[in-house]
């Protein structure tokens, strides 16, 4: 896309990423002063803490439980870990399975000084991170050998609930022709709060992300695409009650994309707004360390909302999460804003507004591989017109210079892909971006015409909601339902018990090995002071 | 002429039988493949299976579009299926007809239920939009209407219905696996008798692969498919109160 095509005005682009940047800063601030037993259970995790005890749950949350209950986790749970591993012969392994057998408390060792917790915690999280960074530096070595695919890159999903059965359909979708294979997760999960285990071979509409699952499809897809000669991505879901737990898992197991929304849990899964946008925050920090791409949500608000007159929240959002991506270390590079051609298909014109709104997203944030979602709201179980509505989705996603387009499937309103499904899309894109590769350098629009006025517009009521959740607060923002006409409040929603406000010596040696490493503003991390404060940020 | 008593698929001739399978097979691509696409459209009942299109799907699956005719022929004059009989009232007339026989307002209470998270359903009966050019009944003055969103429990619902004091609940299933929406919904039947809650409920559940007749079935009260607009529930329900003396 050499040419602004849209003719947006630079000073109002300017001006709403201020006002996001402003939003941001505000959330920001709220959320350093708190902790989560999710990003302590993933702490531990990226510690080494493995293993379930006999009734399937995890030692990372044996431990912080035992933690919480005393009322200690505002201090960390590193500390508790690293003086019970001091002093119980520094096997993580050992450790792990006396606490699975109910025979340790982490918090019944003698203290350390200190110094010497925060020296052993900091040595501790240069190997975690030592272990991420092999991850990434095995896929730039594979993508320097194999090819990654070209823009936009097809997607597709599997979600048979069997991680043996999603293999199979993975594969075959890699030889069809898909660059990333998403595996959708079992309903519900994103409401545990804690991370299921082992290779698992049951879940309703998907499969639940675990480490052993990641690690099966990671070793499934590496095989075939070294016999296709190409790097296939894995694409999972860090949202829900686990959020930070899940980035380190696909850290550790190389994962390439991961769905990580700041807002999504929040509106969509009624979790609680602070969990989740502390949960958000550190999550994000460990996806941005290991060179994943995040994919935004925001395609979701037009689910529930009506996506032409709700196409501005979609920008709002995609400003404020790409601000706050920002804070956790991501780049522009890393991220997969999401957006959706989600109009109904009787409305005239409808290609011409999803068409303006795509090169919109495209030249406001010009260097991140947007996340492009098909049509959802508006698919029914005619098939025919279903495959007709994604040929223009993707000739729209082609046209405008997406960077990943999730594949529409023409049964979407009736069933998970069978796996001819997933070809007939696949055929179909590649049929439609290899016709019309580029298509997009080869138009302009009229300046007074519809496309144009259209981007404008969106842009415009995007500032004035920008504009308006800057001056009430993020909090107030979502608690009067200005993002998908869901309204929740800051006290609401689950997983409120699990967050914990930092006490002064509060130590999280991967927080502050991952701020430093992703060269994170240092003033205040981990031991701000503790203020009795109002709950507007 | 066409006898109505003896009726099979119409391709471009009366009676011609014809009909287009897709679907695949775990076998590698290649012409035992394509045989055994045909023989398996044989084995449907079709004459003459042709495959027109095969595509090699990778770890030794194949794809097959096929064509063939139909033998069987059924009666249509002999089949009856049992439909929600009330008439469909407009907005206006749904809520005219709450003030007239009901005297209050109504309450309605939603939900998609089990592991479903999938609200396109609900939404477009209860959002305050609706859903092509039809309101929801969250717009209906004289409803007071609950949207509970996705993956709520059926103990969350009754517990609502019982202190809502609700006059009816809808239940959506729309994306499920391996039928456990029908032992969902029975389940929710189940619990709303063992409570004492049924008789003074209307029960609607609606979804793609939901009719009137299965609703019956599983002791709803009514079942709507795809594509159903909110004045088709909303009436429902209020002539089905009156009818139940439920005012």
């Amino acid at each position: 896309m050499p040419t602004a095509k849209m003719l947006l005005a630079e000073g109002k682009i300017e001006e709403a990423r201020a006002e996001a940047s402003r939003i941001a800063d505000d959330v920001t601030r709220y959320i350093r002063k708190r902790s989560t037993v999710a990003v302590e259970r993933t702490v531990l995790r990226l510690l080494g803490v493995d293993g379930v005890d006999e009734e399937g749950v995890p030692v990372a949350n044996l431990m912080v439980d035992q933690v919480l209950k005393q009322g200690k986790l505002a201090r960390g749970v590193t500390r508790y870990f690293i003086q019970a591993l001091a002093q119980t012969g520094g096997d993580v392994a050992a450790l792990c399975s006396d606490v699975a057998r109910g025979d340790a408390d982490i918090l019944s060792f003698q203290t350390l000084p200190e110094a010497e917790i925060r020296a052993r915690g900091a040595q501790l999280a240069v190997e975690a991170l030592a272990r991420i960074a092999a991850q990434r530096t095995q896929r730039e070595a594979y993508l320097a050998r194999l090819s990654g695919g070209q823009s936009p890159l097809l997607y597709v999903i599997v979600a048979t609930g069997n991680i043996y059965e999603d293999v199979v359909q993975a594969r075959a979708a890699a030889s069809q022709g898909a660059d990333i294979i998403a595996v959708i997760r079992s309903t519900g999960q994103s409401l545990l709060d804690y991370v299921p285990y082992g290779a698992t071979t049951e879940g309703f509409g998907g499969t639940y992300a675990t480490q052993e699952n990641f690690k099966i499809m990671r070793a499934a897809l590496d095989e075939i695409g070294e016999s296709l000669g190409r790097y296939i991505r894995l694409c999972n879901y860090c949202s829900g009650l686990c959020m930070p737990e899940i980035a380190a898992m696909g850290a550790l197991e190389r994962l390439d994309v991961m769905l990580n929304d700041a807002l999504y849990g929040i509106l969509f899964r009624d979790i609680n707004m602070q969990r989740t946008l502390v949960d958000q925050s550190f999550s994000r920090m460990i996806n941005a360390y290991a060179g994943i791409i995040i994919n935004t949500g925001e395609d979701n608000y037009l689910t529930t909302a009506d996506a032409v007159q709700s196409a501005h929240t979609v920008l709002a959002s995609q400003l404020i999460n790409e601000q706050l991506a920002f804070r956790s270390g991501l780049p522009s590079s890393q991220l997969g804003l999401g957006h959706a051609f989600e109009m109904d298909p009787e409305i005239e014109d409808g290609l011409l507004l999803e068409w303006a709104q795509a090169l919109m997203a495209r030249e406001i944030f010009p260097e991140a591989p947007l996340k492009y979602m098909p049509p959802t709201k508006h698919m029914t179980g005619n098939i025919f017109r279903g495959h007709v509505q994604d040929a223009l989705f993707n000739l729209v996603g082609v046209a405008s210079g997406q960077g990943i387009q999730l594949l529409g499937m023409m049964t979407e309103a009736i069933h998970t892909p069978l796996i001819h499904d997933r070809q007939l899309a696949l055929e179909a894109a590649r049929y439609i971006f290899n016709n019309a590769r580029h298509l997009g350098d080869e138009l302009m629009f009229h300046p007074e015409g519809k496309m144009v006025a259209r981007a404008r517009q969106v842009l415009d009521e995007a500032l004035d909601l920008l504009r308006d959740v800057r001056s009430k607060g993020l909090f107030q923002a979502i608690a009067e339902g200005e993002f998908a006409d869901v309204k929740r409040t800051l006290e609401s929603g689950k997983g409120l018990r699990g967050v914990v406000l930092r006490e002064q010596d509060y130590f999280n040696p991967l927080e502050d090995a991952l701020r430093a490493a992703l060269k994170l503003d240092e003033t205040d991390a981990g031991h701000v002071a503790r203020e009795s404060e109002g709950v507007n940020a | 002429m066409n006898d109505l008593t003896r009726v099979k698929p119409y391709g471009d001739t009366l009676h011609d039988g014809v009909v287009q399978v897709s679907f695949s097979l775990p076998v590698p691509f290649g012409e035992e493949a394509r045989e055994c696409a045909r023989q398996v459209a044989s084995g449907m009942g079709l004459l003459e299976p042709q495959v027109v299109h095969m595509a090699d799907l990778g770890e030794q699956m194949s794809f097959f579009v096929l064509y063939g005719k139909v033998v069987t022929e059924v009666d249509y004059t002999s089949i009856r299926v049992p439909k929600v009989e009330s008439p469909v009232l407009s907005f206006v007339e749904v809520n005219a007809l709450i003030r007239e026989k009901i005297k209050r307002k109504i309450v309605v209470i939603g939900a998609c239920t089990g592991t479903d998270a999938h609200t396109v359903g609900i939404d477009a009966i209860m959002n305050m939009k609706g859903y092509a050019g039809e309101y929801g009944l969250e717009r209906y003055p004289e409803i007071d209407a609950y949207n509970l969103g996705s993956q709520v429990e059926n103990e969350v619902l009754v517990r609502k219905a019982r202190e809502l004091n609700a006059d009816a609940i809808l239940v959506s299933q729309v994306v499920t696996q391996k039928d456990v929406h029908i032992s969902n919904l029975g389940e929710l039947v189940d619990m709303l008798e063992a409570e004492g809650l049924r008789s003074k409920l209307i029960v609607i559940c609606g979804g793609p692969r939901i009719g009137h007749e299965l609703a019956l079935e599983l002791g709803y009260d009514a079942g709507f498919g795809s594509g159903t607009l909110a004045p088709e529930v909303s009436s429902f329900i209020v002539h089905e109160m009156i009818r139940r003396g439920l005012q």
